[in-house]
């Protein structure tokens, strides 16, 4: 508390099969740095002992919420968990682990900033790590910690840990190329989370590793939003201000939103998509007052020095450095419906503050759950499929390649007639 | 370390925007959102902490126009005299529009019944009076002060809530969440409950009803009032209230941490009289608010979770 400790924020996602001890590391997690409230403990510890468990606290039942994943002893569903240390203040995206739920774990992952990757040294590098670990590179999770788990159970064998180490890497290899992301940034840890082996203390059992528990690193790697200055500007407008109370505040013209890379400031020149038109920033205002410059993930409130008319959707950018505006994108879509997608489809499409239709012209390929290789193009995307999708759009979208930012490549599908969200999708590039 | 092709993670230099600001910029972007995709949203706006830092995201949403929408309490008749005290003020500083839906109406009318005995509660005929309101009112969105961080039902809410046309929650029904992109299509009848505080925890709450200097209710910090002692709770006696054999009401220093009804919020044991020392309690505390201090949480394991599939807040 006070102006001189400044904790910033960092998302990570949890991910790993039921098996691979993923709760039980966030429940060590919250359990050591003190963040689990004595409350919950004791529910827990009554659960734990309804379940006839051996005596120890379960806590894995921590991070379980709803009365059937309760009963059924799973997770299924994101579950959001929070704690601070004196250092960063964390939000855990806890993703199931099934195959059938990779709609969650897309979910979990769009957001964060650094991805878990929990692997059982007992088993290997199954299937389900490497698909987890190619859905973070996927969703653009900058950064990967692949912690090596139940070392215990390996006799904190050294040279087992390398082996897996060798192996996911080798597999990570594999995967760069091509239509895939580029290779994501890796960290490795060794670790028993039943034991507290570098979950949050040094592992004494593992003297032969010299880097930092699980906990250190996660207070000390890189936030996403870190660096604005290094990536263009892109400012969705969100919402118009134009309060009109005919007291000379019906002068007021702002256009708001929240700046989703980048950083703007005053006076400079700025071009607004898809029309074109180019201005400059006026002020940029905030309930606590003007600011000379703003950067992401700020939200706030530009004034321009033109009289234009501006409207939700439309993107404000630096001339020099402006994003492709085009109706026909070439994407990779997570299918989340049961419903399948078929070439043909309409659906509307959310894109940064803007909406329009979108039709599919072709799907391209989809990816094999299995080898995680792009297969020949399929007739139709089915619940939990990924694959590379062309879409037309019955209104010009601006956007940057996913790769070069999550926030204006990305979009979602949503179903005219059910409403739900069916689709989600990172532009590849235009295809035109 | 190993010999690799590429970079370990890299390690950050100094943070670029505090926890509180990334949340706070979070929560106005989703309040936009609403404004810009419903047609007739409503603030749900109790008194406690977390519709008074709802408040002011609105604020800093929406300013210097009026809100696009209109505030709204659903009230018991139950509640704490400074709780209403605050709420009236409040809204009058604000110039914002205030609808008062009233359980005691719904009572009176007949479309609710209610409890007898001295465990009774108005707090699940909320309910039926909220979704009247919302009904009788056309409301298509409610914004609410809910957290995830408050009670393990929460923790797999989304910020966006869909209810159906009886107001119920199916958890198997819920739209993922990707990115910053909220799906707010919705059939007529129905509506949804935004939480844009969904990623804040109660510390967050407290730092930043502190670091903006928010007022609050007096009810907040330690003040001696007539409580009585039931079930490991110490409530707030007043009029009417119906005590079990053994039970005696006795002066007591208490604060409340969650403001709910008056007949079931507890309060704690507290000297912390001022913000600061609040937050510092909270700090240290090792015992969830809902937990200490709300008995309608306790009732079975998955409580919260039941009442949500019936559409309680």
């Amino acid at each position: 508390m006070g102006e001189d400790v400044t904790l910033d924020l960092l998302r990570f996602t949890t991910a790993g099969s039921v098996d691979d001890g993923k709760s039980t590391l966030i429940g060590r997690l919250l359990f050591d740095s003190k963040q689990v409230f004595e409350d919950q403990l004791a529910q827990v510890a009554q659960a734990s002992e309804r379940r006839g468990g051996s005596g120890t606290l379960d806590l894995a039942l921590l991070t379980d919420g709803l009365r059937a994943e309760r009963e059924q002893g799973i997770t299924i569903d994101v579950a959001y968990r929070y704690f601070a240390t004196a250092k960063r203040r964390f939000i855990i995206a806890d993703c199931p682990g099934h195959r059938q739920y990779t709609r969650n774990m897309v979910t979990g992952a769009s957001t964060a900033d650094v991805a878990v990757v929990l692997i059982d040294a007992r088993n290997g590098v199954l299937e389900q790590s490497k698909r987890h670990a190619f859905i973070s590179a996927l969703l653009g999770i900058p950064q990967m910690v692949v912690a090596i788990n139940k070392m215990d159970l390996v006799d904190y064998s050294q040279a087992r840990y390398e082996e897996l180490v060798e192996e996911f890497e080798a597999f990570a290899r594999k995967l760069r190329g091509g239509k895939n992301p580029r290779r994501t940034a890796t960290s490795y840890i060794p670790m028993s989370a039943l034991n507290g082996d570098n979950v949050v203390e040094r592992s004494a059992a593992m003297g032969w590793y010299d880097g930092p528990p699980l906990l250190e690193l996660l207070e000390q790697v890189e936030v996403a939003y870190d660096h604005p200055g290094e990536k263009p500007a892109r400012f969705p407008v969100q919402w118009v201000i134009r309060p009109s109370n005919g007291e000379g505040a019906g002068d007021y013209r702002g256009y708001s939103g929240q700046l989703a890379s980048g950083a703007l400031r005053v006076g400079e020149e700025v071009a607004v998509l898809p029309s074109g038109a180019r201005t400059r920033i006026a002020g940029i205002d905030t309930y606590d007052g003007e600011l000379e410059e703003a950067m992401a993930p700020m939200s706030l409130t530009l004034r321009l020095e033109d009289e234009l008319d501006i409207s939700r959707g439309e993107l404000i950018c630096h001339p020099e450095e402006a994003p492709a505006v085009a109706r026909e994108l070439d994407a990779d879509v997570c299918w989340m419906a049961e419903q399948p997608l078929r070439p043909g489809g309409r659906y509307v499409l959310k894109h940064t503050s803007r909406q329009a239709m979108a039709v599919v012209d072709a799907i391209d390929d989809v990816i094999d759950v299995h080898t995680l290789e792009r297969d020949a193009p399929p007739e139709q995307l089915a619940l939990n499929d990924i694959g590379r999708v062309r879409l037309r759009t019955s209104a010009p979208l601006a956007f940057d390649p996913y790769a070069a930012n999550r926030r204006t490549g990305s979009f979602i599908l949503i179903d005219e007639s059910s409403n739900g969200t069916v689709g989600a999708g990172m532009i590849a590039l235009a295809s035109r | 370390m190993e010999m690799r092709e590429e970079a370990a993670v890299s390690i950050a230099t100094r943070p670029q925007l505090s926890h509180l600001r990334a949340l706070e910029s979070e929560a106005i972007h989703v309040m936009r959102e609403v404004a810009a995709e419903f047609e007739k949203p409503v603030l749900l706006f109790s008194g406690g902490k977390d519709s008074i830092v709802l408040l002011r995201l609105a604020e800093k949403a929406f300013r210097p126009a009026p809100f696009p929408f209109p505030l709204m309490h659903v009230d018991t008749g139950h509640n704490f005299p400074e709780v209403i005290e605050y709420r009236d003020r409040r809204v009058a500083e604000l110039g914002e529009r205030l609808i008062v839906a009233s359980v005691q109406e719904s009572i009176d009318s007949g479309r609710v019944v209610e409890e007898k005995g001295p465990r009774a509660s108005r707090n699940r005929l909320q309910t039926v009076t909220l979704l009247d309101a919302i009904s009788e009112h056309g409301f298509d969105a409610a914004f609410g002060g809910a957290r995830r961080d408050e009670e393990r039902a929460r923790a797999k809410e989304r910020v966006f809530s869909f209810r159906d046309d009886f107001g119920q929650w199916d958890p198997k029904n819920q739209r993922p969440e990707l990115w910053n992109l909220y799906n707010g299509r919705i059939h007529k009848g129905e509506h949804v409950r935004v939480f844009p505080l969904s990623n804040w925890t109660e510390l967050d709450v407290w730092e930043y009803i502190d670091s903006e200097r928010l007022e609050v209710p007096s009810i907040y910090f330690a003040h001696e009032r007539e409580v009585f002692a039931r079930d490991e709770m110490l409530y707030a006696w007043r009029e009417g209230t119906e005590l079990i054999e053994g039970e005696e009401i006795f002066r007591e220093t208490v604060r409340y941490r969650t403001v709910g009804d008056m007949s079931c919020t507890g309060g704690v044991r507290s000297r912390a009289a001022t913000l600061e020392e609040v937050v510092l309690e909270i700090a240290a505390t090792r015992i969830t608010e809902r937990g200490e201090t709300r008995a309608d949480d306790r009732v079975s394991e998955a409580a919260m979770e039941d009442r949500k599939k019936a559409g309680y807040f």
